[in-house]
This record gives C-alpha cells, sequence and structure tokens, in this order.
C-alpha cells in the first residue's frame, strides 16, 4: 500500500521529513560508538578481582569531566 | 543467565543506542551518560533475570526509560539548555542552517508529552517494533501507534505549520520555542 496520501492530515512528505530529522539527530549520537567510560565500566564490574559492589564502585572513581 | 564474553560484547554494543534514547529524552547530554551508566548497573547487577535468546537491546532499553522515569517523578526535567549543551555533546556540528534546523525540531520535541516522544523514538529512530515498543512502555500496541501519531501530527504542527518551505531563519526559531529564552 502506497503512504501518498494524506494520513488523518498528515502529509506524507513532512511525515518523512519528521523521520528523516528524528534518525538524523539520533544517528549522530549512535556514531559517537562507546565512551571509554563505559568500556572501562564494564570492564571493572567484570573483572574477577575487580571492585564487585555494583552501584556504588562505578559512581564513585570518576565523575564525568565536567566539560567547560 | 551469567556474563558470558559475549553477552558483555552485546551489552557493549548497544551503548551507542542507549546513549541517544537516553539523551532524546532527557535533552541533556551529560543526564544521560549517567542514565546509561545506571542502566548498565542495574542491568549487570540483575544478569540473571536476563532471559537468554531474547531481546536484549529491548531489555536495557526498558530499564533505562523505567529508571528515567522514575528520576524524572523525582525531579522534574529542569529546564534546559537553550544554548546547547545538547550540541556539544556531538562530535560533527551540523552546518549553521542545518543547525538551526536541528535545534527547532529538538526543541519541538521537547514539547511533545513524555509518553508520545518516546514512543517516537522507539519506533520512529530506535528502530523498534511496535510490539517491543509496546512491551518497553508497559502498554499496549494500540496504545504505542496512536502515541506515535499523536506524535508526528504535533511535530508537524509545531514545524511545518506554515508550509514547509521557509525554514530555518533565527524568527522561525524564536516562534517555536514562544519567546522563552533570550
Amino acid at each position: 500500500m502506497k503512504d501518498v496520501k494524506k494520513q488523518g492530515g498528515l502529509n506524507a512528505e513532512i511525515q518523512s521529513r519528521i523521520g528523516h530529522q528524528l534518525r538524523a539527530m539520533y544517528d549522530d549520537v549512535v556514531r559517537q560508538g562507546v565512551p571509554d567510560r563505559f568500556v572501562e565500566l564494564i570492564r571493572k564490574l567484570d573483572a574477577p578481582e575487580g571492585n564487585p559492589q555494583l552501584g556504588t564502585a562505578g559512581t564513585a572513581g570518576e565523575k564525568n569531566d565536567g566539560g567547560e | 543467565m551469567p556474563l558470558t564474553d559475549s553477552l558483555r560484547d552485546d551489552i557493549l554494543a548497544s551503548v551507542p543506542s542507549l546513549r541517544a534514547f537516553a539523551i532524546s529524552l532527557s535533552g541533556n547530554g551529560d543526564r544521560a551518560d549517567d542514565l546509561v551508566q545506571e542502566t548498565l548497573l542495574r542491568a549487570l547487577a540483575n544478569i540473571d533475570s536476563f532471559q537468554p535468546g531474547s531481546n536484549l537491546p529491548a531489555w536495557l532499553f526498558t530499564i533505562l526509560r523505567n529508571l528515567f522515569r522514575s528520576d524524572y517523578r523525582k525531579r522534574r526535567r529542569e529546564v534546559e539548555d537553550a544554548d546547547g549543551s545538547y550540541a556539544k555533546t556531538l562530535k560533527t556540528q551540523p552546518a549553521q542552517q542545518a543547525h538551526l534546523e536541528f535545534e527547532e525540531f529538538r526543541l519541538a520535541l521537547d514539547k511533545l508529552p513524555q509518553d508520545q516522544r518516546e514512543a517516537l523514538i522507539l519506533v520512529g529512530a530506535s528502530g523498534f517494533s511496535y510490539e517491543d515498543a509496546a512491551a518497553i512502555c508497559g502498554c499496549a500496541v494500540g496504545t504505542i501507534k496512536s502515541r506515535v501519531n499523536r506524535a508526528r501530527s504535533k511535530l508537524s504542527a509545531l514545524l511545518y505549520v506554515d508550509g514547509a518551505e521557509d525554514f530555518g531563519p533565527d524568527e522561525t526559531v524564536r516562534a517555536v520555542i514562544g519567546g522563552s529564552g533570550g
């Protein structure tokens, strides 16, 4: 079924524009990959002799970089 | 199930989209990363309750969404940055014109009711099926569909109300945000 006509008053072109912008915004973040912070977090929690305390261990170590 | 290497890798592989979801929900990059961190801690602490073979991203998104919700109830969303701490989280700055368009879109997205925003993001950006999105949000599939539709209508009303051609100039942005900020 084609999607060319109006759907509940929504023009298909506008809909596709919204979809496009939504994905552009989202994918911009996705493309940043996995920040080191999370790689380290998982590795730390995973390590047998690492600190196994979930919940407190991860946050104490390093706060965010603080930006400017 | 226990935390196997492959499960750990799969969890890490979900981080980029978890961040994108968190940023879309909270509108704030720093807070989003804290949410993702809490989500990972929670997921690892409860890894035994994850059913092998079930949808890992959906499970993680559910955790993140619930954390965001309970956090939201505690402290209402701070009015975040008209001057773009969100934009700072982006590595590639869009060109000027595109940037305005982008900001305009984000501001409009922020105006949606939370239910509608999350439904639209899950289906329209994260690529979940209506069924998965319904499971993540704990509601019926039909509810998700109608939230997505309402979100789209509202966005189109906010963004394209007077013709889709005129785009970008500052006045448009100001009109959309209704004269807030300065």
